[in-house]
C-alpha cells in the first residue's frame, strides 16, 4: 500500500457574508498517496478550487474562514501550523498553479526572477544561482532558448508559453504535492494536451503528488489515478477512475458522463442535467442533488446521505446505491 | 548536453543580464517622449542654477539700488527690477533655491508616509482600512491651504516649516491613491501566486504589489511637486513662508500684485517661472509613467 501524503478530514470553510453564510467547503474529506494524481471534479461552486485555497491556507480573510476539520500534511496538521511555519510550506513543500497564465505571472517582474523568487525563498541560494536554475527549470518545461527567455517579461509570451513558466515556477523547489486549479481551462486545445502532457512527464522525473481541480472530465480520464466529485461543497463520490467511467455510482457523475458529447453518436441535442446548482445558503434539508436527481425519492427530500465506503477505496453519499447511506 | 553547450549557455546568460539591463529599457523609452527629455533637461538647468545662484545670478538678489526701482526689462536688468530696486532675474535664480527644495522635499515626506499608510490599508482592508483612511477623511475635509495656514500657525513662520504643513496636508491624497490602486492590484492573481510560493506580507506590498502601482504614484507624485510649489507660494504670499527679503517666486509675484498695471514684468516673470516649472515636472511626470510601465510598452 503506498503511504498517504495527504489526508483532508471532515474540512469546512465557511464565508461569512452580510446576506448570511456560505458553506462553501462543507465536510470534505479525502486522502492523496504519494506520487499519485487525484482530480477534483465538479462545476462551478462546487467548492473545488476552495478547497484547494484551504489546503494552502489562502483563503481570503475575511470573510472566509476555514471553521473545521483537519488536513494531515505528511502526518502533520497545516491547519495548526503558525503561519511562519505555513510560508515555509508553501512554494516549497506544496505548490500551485493557477487557472489563468495570463494574469497570474507579476507583469513587472521577468519570468526568470519570477521562477528564482521561490529558489530563494526556500533554498538558500543566491540570485544568480537561482537565476541559472531558473533557467534550467524553463529547459525542463520545453521552452525554447530558456536562457533567453527567462529574461523576457510575461506580456512577451504566450498563453501556453506562460503557464509553462508558471509549472516551472510551482516546481522549481521539487514540491511533494502540486495542487492544479484548472491549470488548461484558459488555453486552448492543442496547447492543452502539450501542458497535461507536460505535467505527467515532471510527475514522474519528480515524483509530485498532483491535485488536480478540474470541471473537463477529458482531463480526468487523461490524467488521473483517482478521482473525487464535488457538489455544493461535498465530495459525493469517490473512486479510482477506471471505475468513475465504467460504473459511476452517484446519479450527478452519471449525468456529468452523460452530458460529454460522443463522436460515434448522432444526437440532436446534448444531454444536460436539469436545472442549476441550489444557492449555498439555502441548501435543501435533504440530498443537495434531489432537486436535479432524476431518481430522487422522498427519502432523499428529507434526510442528507452520508459518505461512506461501499467497497475498498471506493466511496458514495447516495441513499439509492446499495450499502450507500444505508 | 556537452560541456561547450554549457559553457556557451550560461555565456549567454551572462550576456542576457547585461543587455536587458531594466535601467536601460527604461532610459531607451524616456529617451523617445521628446517632451519628458526637454521637461528633464529644463528640471536639470534648472537645478543647476539654483545650485550654482550665487556664481550664476548677475545681481544680489537681497540688495537693490534704489534709484533703479522698478525699470523695465534692458540690457543691463534682462528681466527688469523690482520696487526695491532689486534684479529680478538674480530673485527668480534664487528663488528657484527655495522652489525646488520645498517642491522635493515636501513630496518626498508625504509620499513616503502617504504610500506606507496607504499600502498597510489597502493590503490589510478591514479595521485597520477604516482607522487609517477615515484620519485621512477627516484630514481631507479641511481646505488644504487652510489647514496648512493652522499648521503653520502652531509651527511658526519659516522654510521648514512650511515644508511640514505641505508635506501633511497633502499626503492624505497619496495615501487614497496608493490605496486605491493597492486595492485592485492585490485581487490580481499573480498576487495570489506571490503568497502560494511563501511570500511574506511585507514582500508582497513592496515586491509584488508596489512596482505595479508605482505608475500612479509617479504621476500624482510630480503633479504634487508643483502643488508643492504653488502652496509654498500661496503661503510665501500670505506672509507665512518665506520670510522677506529673501527670494521667493511665491513671494515676489504677492509683493508684485500692486503694481500689475505699470510694472506687468514683476508679476509676469515670476508667473512664468512658476508654470514653467509646474508644467515640466507634469510633463516628465507623464514621460515617466509611460517608460517605467512594461505593460504600455509596444
Amino acid at each position: 500500500m503506498s503511504d498517504v501524503l495527504l489526508k483532508v478530514d471532515n474540512l469546512k470553510t465557511h464565508f461569512f457574508l452580510d446576506e448570511g453564510v456560505v458553506p462553501a467547503v462543507d465536510g470534505v474529506s479525502f486522502h492523496l498517496n504519494r506520487g499519485e494524481t487525484l482530480a477534483v471534479v465538479g462545476e462551478s461552486g462546487s467548492g473545488k478550487s476552495i478547497t484547494s485555497l484551504s489546503i494552502m491556507r489562502l483563503i481570503p480573510s475575511p470573510p472566509g474562514r476555514i471553521v473545521g476539520g483537519s488536513i494531515y500534511f505528511n502526518g502533520q496538521d497545516l491547519l495548526k501550523l503558525p503561519e511562519k511555519e505555513m510560508r515555509r510550506i508553501r512554494g516549497n513543500k506544496i505548490s500551485m498553479i493557477f487557472q489563468e497564465p495570463m494574469t497570474s505571472l507579476n507583469p513587472v517582474y521577468r519570468v526568470g526572477d519570477q521562477i528564482a523568487e521561490a529558489l530563494i525563498n526556500h533554498q538558500g541560494v543566491n540570485k544568480k544561482e537561482a537565476m541559472e536554475k531558473a533557467v534550467e527549470m524553463l529547459r525542463l518545461t520545453g521552452i525554447p532558448s530558456p536562457e533567453k527567455r527567462a529574461y523576457e517579461f510575461p506580456h512577451q509570451m504566450s498563453g501556453g508559453m506562460r503557464q509553462r513558466v508558471m509549472i516551472a515556477m510551482a516546481l522549481s523547489c521539487r514540491p511533494e504535492l502540486l495542487i492544479a486549479d484548472e491549470p488548461t481551462t484558459a488555453l486552448d486545445v492543442t496547447i492543452q494536451a502539450q501542458i497535461l502532457e507536460l505535467m505527467q512527464e515532471l510527475q514522474e522525473k519528480f515524483g509530485t503528488a498532483i491535485i488536480m481541480i478540474t470541471h473537463d472530465l477529458a482531463v480526468v480520464a487523461e490524467m488521473a489515478d483517482r478521482a473525487a466529485v464535488m457538489y455544493c461543497g461535498k465530495v459525493v463520490e469517490e473512486a479510482t477512475v477506471e471505475e468513475l467511467f465504467e460504473k459511476p455510482l452517484h446519479p450527478y457523475t452519471r449525468g456529468l458522463l452523460a452530458s460529454i458529447p460522443r463522436v460515434e453518436e448522432e444526437v440532436d441535442k446534448l444531454y444536460m442535467i436539469e436545472g442549476t446548482v441550489p444557492n449555498l445558503m439555502h441548501l435543501p434539508a435533504g440530498c443537495a442533488f434531489a432537486p436535479r436527481c432524476p431518481e430522487a425519492e422522498s427519502r432523499c427530500h428529507r434526510a442528507r446521505p452520508e459518505l461512506v465506503e461501499v467497497s475498498p477505496g471506493r466511496k458514495v453519499s447516495c441513499w439509492l446505491v446499495e450499502g450507500g447511506a444505508g | 548536453m556537452s560541456e561547450t553547450a554549457k559553457a556557451a549557455a550560461s555565456e549567454a546568460v551572462l550576456d542576457n543580464i547585461e543587455t536587458y539591463s531594466p535601467v536601460r529599457e527604461f532610459w531607451r523609452r524616456l529617451r523617445k517622449n521628446k517632451l519628458a527629455m526637454a521637461s528633464l533637461v529644463f528640471l536639470v538647468g534648472l537645478t543647476l542654477v539654483a545650485i550654482f545662484a550665487p556664481y550664476i545670478a548677475p545681481y544680489d538678489p537681497i540688495d537693490g539700488v534704489m534709484s533703479d526701482s522698478l525699470q523695465k526689462p534692458s540690457s543691463e536688468h534682462w528681466l527688469g527690477t523690482d520696487e526695491l530696486g532689486r534684479d529680478i532675474l538674480s530673485r527668480i535664480i534664487f528663488g528657484a533655491r527655495i522652489s525646488l527644495r520645498v517642491g522635493l522635499l515636501a513630496v518626498a515626506i508625504a509620499l513616503s508616509v502617504g504610500t506606507v499608510l496607504g499600502s498597510i490599508a489597502g493590503y490589510f482592508g478591514g479595521r485597520i482600512d477604516n482607522i487609517i483612511m477615515r484620519f485621512m477623511d477627516v484630514m481631507l475635509s479641511f481646505p488644504s491651504l487652510l489647514l496648512a495656514i493652522a499648521f503653520m500657525a502652531a509651527l511658526g513662520k519659516g522654510v521648514e516649516n512650511a515644508v511640514i504643513a505641505i508635506s501633511i496636508v497633502t499626503m492624505p491624497e497619496y495615501a487614497r491613491i496608493v490605496r486605491g490602486s493597492v486595492l485592485s492590484v492585490k485581487e490580481n492573481e499573480y498576487v495570489q501566486a506571490a503568497r502560494a510560493i511563501g511570500n511574506k506580507d511585507a514582500a508582497i506590498i513592496f515586491k509584488h504589489i508596489m512596482p505595479n502601482v508605482i505608475a500612479p504614484i509617479i504621476v500624482r507624485g510630480t503633479l504634487g511637486i508643483s502643488t508643492a510649489i504653488l502652496e509654498t507660494a500661496a503661503l510665501g504670499f500670505l506672509g507665512l513662508g518665506v520670510q522677506p527679503p529673501d527670494a521667493e517666486w511665491g513671494t515676489m509675484l504677492g509683493a508684485g500684485r500692486s503694481y500689475m498695471f505699470n510694472a506687468p514684468h514683476l508679476v509676469m516673470f515670476p508667473g512664468i517661472a512658476i508654470t514653467l516649472t509646474v508644467m515640466a515636472f507634469n510633463l516628465l511626470g507623464d514621460g515617466l509613467r509611460d517608460a517605467l510601465d512594461p505593460r504600455l510598452k509596444q
